[in-house]
């Protein structure tokens, strides 16, 4: 009676010769079948509800920090499950920073100051607007905290003022005034 | 001896193989390299790439269907159909208890063994599967949209619905051929030795709406007291017949292992379905008193309800003769399968050692020139010899069942030689054979049952596999094996083991099931009754020692969270509304002490759990599905007081817990 079990052991002998000697059409072919797939954000999804990723590429007041999130290399992350919090300063806010700073975290060399800086702006869980009261102080995803002030029912995180908040599948996005700096 | 010959081959031929490579190991490639190289390569599905095929393999007595990749072999998902499943709540919750519901009452177990993948014109068009049931006889249908279970009805005259359920070309009927013959009517309590006089087979075709799928018991036909076994509807010339196989036309009610193998030859019933439609719409048919459910699940309301059904329309017996033909065939005939082209019906007598092969066409002309050997019950007999196209002289030891590929070629399983053997129609001489391990019962080529196989392989189901995997203690996995059928020459791949015991399985190209999957329930088209769409219309509410909890749940809290003023002996139900939009975001629900299962909630979905305290205490609930980040943090009190407390029913979210401002 025979059995697969015996059978194997010498396959897979032959299957190391094959490998062992060099083919290089074959190999390219299966290194590239066994490459890393790209991440959660390239998932394809018509139906769902956005993610805050998606949210934030289709508001025309945050193409900075977009092109800030995919430079920090946090697209995927925000695409992930969360829930996340996120407070998104609008382009002006940007703009608003010394000139060059931008473009200078922008620079490959700079990513891990640039993914603090956003990190920094970034908290898991869903903050509503109403969850947030006076002297809260909340720790950020880069491992600093920020401090909120309400009054009269405006919401400040550190200097900047939530403008707006939308609502997005993994999460909630705020979308703030000014940049906040850890 | 046949297998160990052709074993013993197989190793020597491995063994030459491997040592060629230590010879040849760097040269360039030969024929031998090439082939061993791609065994590999043929069922490797890299990380991330989908699978070719799907294959909905039935879970026999775990009641379910499981749903698996080829040529991987990777399970996706078991669909529960006919047991309870504790892991989505199915058979649990208050929204599924009714698809279980029979004239016997909750039924939470049955025996899965045919699936069968809708067809349009013959061709697998990927809406539906149907499963049967084969104990407490049923049928279902899977909603290949959302993979779930959409209908069950039972079927009245029954006992083990096992001939069953197979489709007509165009999913106009499912039939439902009962293996067990049964009392039935008025003179149910009988002498089990009165079979010959009181016993009656019935095959009941179910009508299939052609856009929901709806099913509903057309008619059933009063046929002799013989065991149904197996059935295909006929295709292109075929499309009006359907041919069901039979044994024990002795007609033996005890120790049928000897007393229903006596005759040379049982039968194979041709059935001239459209006609017995003309009869049924005609009105000839007899309205029997019977009583069975018909469970259907509204995806609106995201609830089952159950009809208990009292009559069923009966076309008897004394006049079916010109409607149903009786075709001889060989031992005990198990498989009976109607070749893509519509011409040929196999019949596989599991006690025979040949296959005989049938024409509709000489059928046909039998009928017309009335060229019958004898009358069986009234039914006419063809003389076997005149339907017979031939047949495959010495396939094996115990044919059961054959699948066609698109080329013309038939591939027959054979459990007591466990293997496959490929045989040509139009000559019947075999070209193929190779032993599967071990035990084969049904076999699937993708399409294999339809006008258009997509060939490519072939699928062992294997009942035994022994030494094949790690031991697991005295229960072994049942498994499958892949085969290429590309080549002249069969070509073992792969085996992966199985869940449940696999009878059949169909295989379908998987781009025409993937691209209508569905990814979320739309919250806004969510009419369940107790559903919150938001969490502003979370609630409890009490209505006598009801208490009705309007929950909702969203990454990472539910609504309400806090819940007081229930009481020893009030029956609490907890409908949870997930109101997650997002693909692949279930979440889970349970609360300790539960009686029953989990909830399993998919996006945009409510489902319910009853739950009834016992104890005074505050009692835990939580998301069991790993959600989010904050997955752990998802959670909730339930505050339950003595009987006649005056704790009044309160509950919220996020009270109490705001700590005060830091200064």
């Amino acid at each position: 009676m025979i059995t697969l079990n015996k059978t194997l052991a010498p396959m897979l002998m032959a299957s190391f010769f094959v490998i062992s000697c060099s083919q290089p059409a074959e190999q390219t072919a299966e290194s590239t079948g066994t490459a890393p797939g790209p991440g959660q954000s390239a998932v394809v999804d018509e139906i769902s509800q956005p993610n805050i990723v998606q949210v934030a590429i289709g508001s025309k007041d945050h193409t900075t920090l977009v092109t800030a999130v995919k430079a920090a290399e946090l697209v995927d992350v925000l695409s992930n499950a969360g829930p996340f919090t996120v407070f998104a300063p609008v382009n002006a806010a940007f703009d608003a920073l010394p000139a060059g700073t931008v473009e200078e975290l922008l620079k490959p060399e700079n990513k891990g100051k640039l993914q603090d800086i956003l990190q920094h702006h970034v908290a898991v869980a869903v903050y509503k607007i109403e969850n947030f009261y006076d002297g809260q102080v909340l720790g950020m995803v880069d491992g600093n905290n920020v401090t909120f002030s309400v009054k009269d029912g405006k919401v400040m995180i550190g200097d900047a003022n939530i403008v707006a908040s939308v609502p997005a599948s993994n999460g909630i996005i705020h979308v703030i005034d000014k940049v906040i700096l850890p | 001896m046949n297998k160990k010959i052709i074993g013993g081959i197989s190793l020597f031929a491995v063994i030459a193989l491997a040592l060629s490579f230590w010879f040849n190991g760097c040269r360039p490639k030969t024929t031998m390299t090439a082939l061993s190289g791609d065994v590999a390569s043929k069922v490797y599905v890299a990380p991330g790439k989908h699978d070719e095929f799907y294959n909905f393999v039935s879970g026999g007595f775990n009641g379910q269907m499981g749903v698996y990749g080829l040529p991987s072999g990777r399970l996706f998902r078991i669909i529960p159909v006919f047991s309870v499943d504790p892991t989505s709540g199915y058979g649990y919750s208050e929204e599924t208890k009714p698809m279980l519901n029979t004239s016997h009452g909750f039924v939470p177990w049955d025996d899965l063994h045919h699936p069968a993948i809708s067809t349009t014109d013959g061709i697998h068009d990927g809406r539906w599967v149907f499963g049967n049931g084969n104990n407490t006889p049923r049928v279902a249908r899977i909603d290949l949209r959302t993979f779930r279970t959409a209908e069950i009805i039972e079927l009245p005259n029954s006992g083990g619905n096992h001939s069953s359920p197979f489709i007509t070309e165009n999913t106009e009927y499912v039939v439902a051929g009962t293996r067990f013959s049964v009392p039935v009517g008025d003179k149910k309590d009988v002498p089990i030795e009165t079979y010959k006089e009181n016993f009656k087979g019935h095959i009941s075709f179910i009508s299939v709406e052609p856009k929901t799928g709806r099913m509903d018991i057309a008619f059933q036909l009063e046929l002799p007291g013989v065991n149904f076994d197996l059935a295909r509807g006929g295709k292109g010339p075929s499309h009006d017949w359907f041919f069901f196989s039979c044994y024990n036309s002795e007609k033996a009610f005890s120790l049928l292992e000897v007393n229903a193998s006596q005759k040379d030859k049982d039968f194979i019933f041709a059935v001239n379905w459209k006609k017995a439609e003309e009869m049924a719409k005609a009105g000839k048919g007899v309205k029997k008193k019977v009583r069975y459910a018909h469970n259907v699940y509204d995806e609106s309301t995201h609830t089952a309800t159950s009809t208990m059904k009292d009559e069923v329309l009966v076309l008897e017996q004394k006049d079916l003769s010109d409607v149903v033909y009786l075709i001889p065939c060989p031992k005990s005939p198990h498989g009976c399968d109607v070749n893509p082209t519509g011409e040929y019906i196999v019949g596989s007598g599991k006690l025979a050692a040949l296959i005989p092969v049938f024409s509709f066409q000489k059928i046909q002309d039998a009928i017309a020139k009335g060229d019958f050997e004898a009358e069986y019950d009234g039914l006419k007999v063809i003389k076997y010899e005149s339907a017979l196209h031939g047949v495959v002289e010495k396939p094996g030891l115990g044919p059961l069942h054959t699948e066609f590929d698109d080329k013309g070629n038939a591939y027959t399983s054979f459990f007591v030689s466990s293997e496959i053997v490929k045989w040509r129609l139009s000559d019947l001489q075999v070209l193929d054979r190779v032993p599967t391990y071990y035990s084969i019962g049904h076999l699937c080529v993708p399409g294999g049952p339809t006008k258009k196989p997509w060939g490519k392989y072939v699928i062992a189901y294997n009942k035994i596999t022994k030494d094949r995997y790690l031991p697991t203690g005295p229960e072994l996995t049942q498994s499958a094996q892949l085969y290429s059928i590309d080549g002249d020459k069969m070509q073992l791949l792969l085996d992966f083991p199985t869940t449940g015991e696999p009878h059949y399985a169909e295989a379908i190209p998987a781009e025409m099931v993937a691209k209508n999957s569905l990814k979320i329930f739309k919250i806004e088209e969510n009419n369940h009754p107790y559903v919150a769409k938001g969490e502003k219309e979370a609630r409890v509410v009490r209505e006598g020692n009801k208490i009705h909890v309007y929950m909702t749940s969203i990454r990472s809290h539910f609504a309400p969270d806090n819940i007081e003023g229930v009481k020893v002996g009030d029956e609490v139900f907890f409908h949870v509304t997930n109101l997650e939009q997002d693909w692949d975001i279930p979440h889970g629900f349970v609360i300790k002490g539960a009686n029953n299962a989990e909830l399993l909630i998919m996006p945009g979905e409510t489902q319910t759990l009853a739950w009834t305290p016992k104890e005074p205490g505050v009692y835990p609930f939580y998301c069991t599905d790993f959600c989010s980040a904050l997955h752990q943090e998802m959670q909730g009190y339930m505050r339950v007081s003595p009987a006649g407390s005056n704790v009044p029913l309160t509950f919220g979210t996020g009270r109490k817990d705001v700590p005060a401002p830091a200064n």
